[in-house]
């Protein structure tokens, strides 16, 4: 089974706190201020959960994997996640 | 960001409390975390998706002392960043 963000609504619904509506518009805003904060080059650090950083890589050469032509691969901003100690043991028992 | 600091622009952003943000941080990540370790996949579009991938264990070493250690074999969460949050973030 794969998680999505309906099912997250689904379960912050569950709580009893927030009606379908807002509860959808709560984890749209949710992962809409995450991806704000990587796009201007900040960090977002979730305790218990990981950490997703944004990485800077350089102009690097490369192959055209059809054809083997080599090409120059520009300069390029990068995510990139690191899972969090507690998440990791509780995936590894 | 932090944690605290997603949950205050996000009580701001959608005019709740502090502790209805808190809610819906946790409710957010522990979804995740609860899939990933009954190693479901979690797909959230626009975002990314996380799946847990299984490595092998390997003799490497303690880089420190050169002293030699046995790598168990581990399972870990791998996200592929979601097309629209790549080109924001590379823009």
């Amino acid at each position: 089974m794969t998680l999505t963000k309906a099912h997250i609504v689904e379960n912050l619904f569950n709580q009893n706190v927030f009606t379908k509506t807002e509860s959808a518009q709560i984890v749209e805003t949710l992962f809409e201020l995450i991806k704000q904060s990587l796009a201007s080059g900040d960090d977002v650090l979730i305790s218990g959960f990981g950490k997703f950083s944004v990485k800077g890589k350089n102009q690097r050469r490369g192959r055209n994997p059809q054809t083997g032509d080599p090409i120059i691969l520009s300069p390029r901003r990068v995510v990139t996640f690191k899972c969090s100690g507690v998440l990791r043991e509780r995936i590894n028992p | 960001m932090t944690k605290s600091q997603l949950i205050e622009e996000l009580a701001r952003a959608e005019g709740i409390t502090l502790k209805a943000a808190e809610l819906a941080v946790n409710v957010t990540f522990e979804s995740m975390e609860t899939a990933l370790i009954a190693e479901d996949r979690v797909e959230i579009r626009g975002f990314g998706s996380f799946k847990v991938k299984a490595y092998d264990g390997y003799k490497g070493r303690n880089p420190k002392t050169g002293e030699l250690i046995e790598v168990r074999p581990k399972r870990l969460p791998f996200f592929k960043v979601g097309k629209e949050l790549k080109e924001r973030v590379d823009r």
